[in-house]
């Protein structure tokens, strides 16, 4: 399995020297295009195989009244990488020599909804189970709770759901904790393989 | 955070002697305080919750109390942000709000203070009692599921926003804590009688969510606030039906009404911010 980075190449020219004002339609299409493209190889800081389109953070690049803006939103309140994902979308964009403001957007907040397939497959080669359902069925209680009153469904309670191993794909396995080794994890073991893993839970 | 000031003059830095709360009603209103409570509420919280970090009963519980705290305070952070962008006065910050300010100008439910442990439990050892914890979680995050869910359609698109995140966040943190409340309650003798106990010693501090002060009623005038009185039926089923599957008694909730959002709070914060802040206070131009 090899996780190759996406390729990198700006067509040349395209992002220098962009004039403040609006741009002519085909130059803004070739730009935008320009921009995704780079920001491909920022990769989130502690799941290094997935880069922050395929984790749903990076959300829009648009020209706005001060110019070009990168749209990210974050994931968990309290998740410590969002400092460092900023910083590596401005870096990412001054040393392509491209002037840009990376701006933060809460809403609509962010969802685990939103990776992408490949970005799940990535997470699953890696080790972590990707989130398996919707955030939104999960939301709504479609499952009942481990230990809890079924009465608690759709009453808040976020419900525990079959998580597959990424290891032997086995669906026999259990939580050992709601919460792991960052916000967005739990901790799961494979009850046929043994192993245990990481879980991304579904937000 | 960072405490990153905008003081000029070198050394403490002048906005740490501006007040920066309630007591400062025209520069925000009492939205702005609400704003406040609903911080504090995380943050103070939050700390507490950390207090467990390095001294958890099993390493997973020891994770899972920091990662609690960790959203915790990341929500306060996002509300502290808020109330430096309404101000617009430039001397707010969510450091400042959080480190410079003192007792009376924090508007948490006094429930959220209270330390882990106390000798007024009977079946209490030590300064933490993991029982406390999570009952208090749980009578938390049982009123905030709902407190979050209906701020999310709030007027104030800010703060629906981040009310939409915190209420991912608060559905995990019930789970955890229902969880927790089900197995020590209907677990062993000694685990009934600490999570009955627990339960005895915070339920009448759970009065305070059901009064209604000024920044709360102004808040839900302007349709920025919701009205949390509205919540108490849902909220009392959920924990009578909880603590029943648990085997545990509900105590009576009446007994006196706390006064914490009002900004008068027990002896125990004050130890809780002394610890907080004074890192902040003692290095205010401090960045990592």
């Amino acid at each position: 399995m090899s996780f190759d980075a996406p390729s990198r190449t700006v067509p040349p020219g395209v992002l220098q020297g962009l004039p403040d004002g609006p741009l002519a339609q085909s130059q803004e299409a070739d730009a935008h295009h320009a921009i995704w493209e780079l920001l491909e190889a920022v990769t989130d800081p502690e799941i290094p195989v997935v880069n922050l389109r395929e984790m749903g953070i990076l959300r829009a690049v648009r020209f706005g009244a001060q110019g070009l803006e990168v749209v990210i939103t974050p994931t968990y309140s309290g998740c410590p990488a969002m400092g460092q994902m900023e910083d590596d979308v401005a870096n990412a964009l001054s040393q392509a020599g491209v002037a840009a403001r990376v701006v933060t957007q809460l809403a609509p907040a962010w969802s685990t909804d939103w990776m992408t397939p490949e970005g799940r497959d990535k997470l699953r080669a890696y080790g972590i189970a990707p989130p398996v359902k919707s955030a939104c069925a999960a939301a709504a209680g479609a499952q009942v709770v481990s230990f809890a009153n079924r009465k608690f469904a759709g009453r808040g309670l976020a419900p525990q759901e079959t998580v597959a191993c990424p290891q032997c794909g086995s669906d026999n396995t259990t939580e050992i904790s709601h919460f792991g080794s960052t916000a967005c994890k739990a901790l799961y073991r494979c009850l046929k393989c043994m192993e245990p893993f990481d879980y991304f839970k579904p937000y | 955070m960072t405490t990153k000031t905008t003081s000029a003059a070198p050394g403490r830095p002048q906005q740490a002697n501006a007040p920066l709360g309630g007591s400062e009603p025209h520069a925000v209103g009492s939205v702005g305080a609400y704003y406040l409570h609903l911080a504090d509420n995380a943050l103070i919280l939050g700390q507490r919750n950390a207090e467990w970090c390095g001294h958890g009963p099993i390493l997973e519980e020891d994770l899972a109390l920091a990662n609690n705290s960790l959203d915790l305070i990341g929500q306060a952070r996002l509300l502290y942000q808020h109330v430096a962008t309404i101000r617009k006065d430039g001397k707010s910050s969510e450091d400042l709000l959080a480190y410079f300010r003192d007792v009376p100008d924090f508007k948490n439910y006094t429930l959220l203070e209270l330390p882990h442990g106390t000798a007024l439990l009977p079946t209490s050892r030590g300064d933490r009692d993991y029982a406390v914890t999570m009952a208090r979680n749980f009578l938390y995050s049982a009123l905030m599921v709902q407190v979050w869910g209906a701020l999310a359609a709030s007027t104030d698109a800010q703060l629906a926003a981040i009310a939409a995140k915190s209420l991912k966040e608060v559905q995990y943190h019930l789970r955890h804590a229902h969880d927790w409340v089900l197995r020590l309650g209907d677990g062993t003798d000694a685990s009934h009688a600490r999570m009955q106990a627990a339960f005895d010693y915070l339920m009448p501090f759970t009065q305070e969510f059901w009064t209604t002060s000024a920044m709360e009623t102004a808040a839900v005038k302007t349709g920025a606030g919701v009205d949390v009185t509205a919540f108490k039926t849902e909220w009392e089923a959920m924990v009578s039906d909880t603590l029943q599957a648990a085997t545990l008694k509900v105590p009576a909730s009446s007994g006196f009404v706390t006064t914490g959002k009002h900004g008068v709070h027990s002896e125990h914060l004050g130890f809780v911010l002394a610890e907080m802040q004074s890192l902040a206070r003692a290095h205010p131009e401090a960045v990592w």
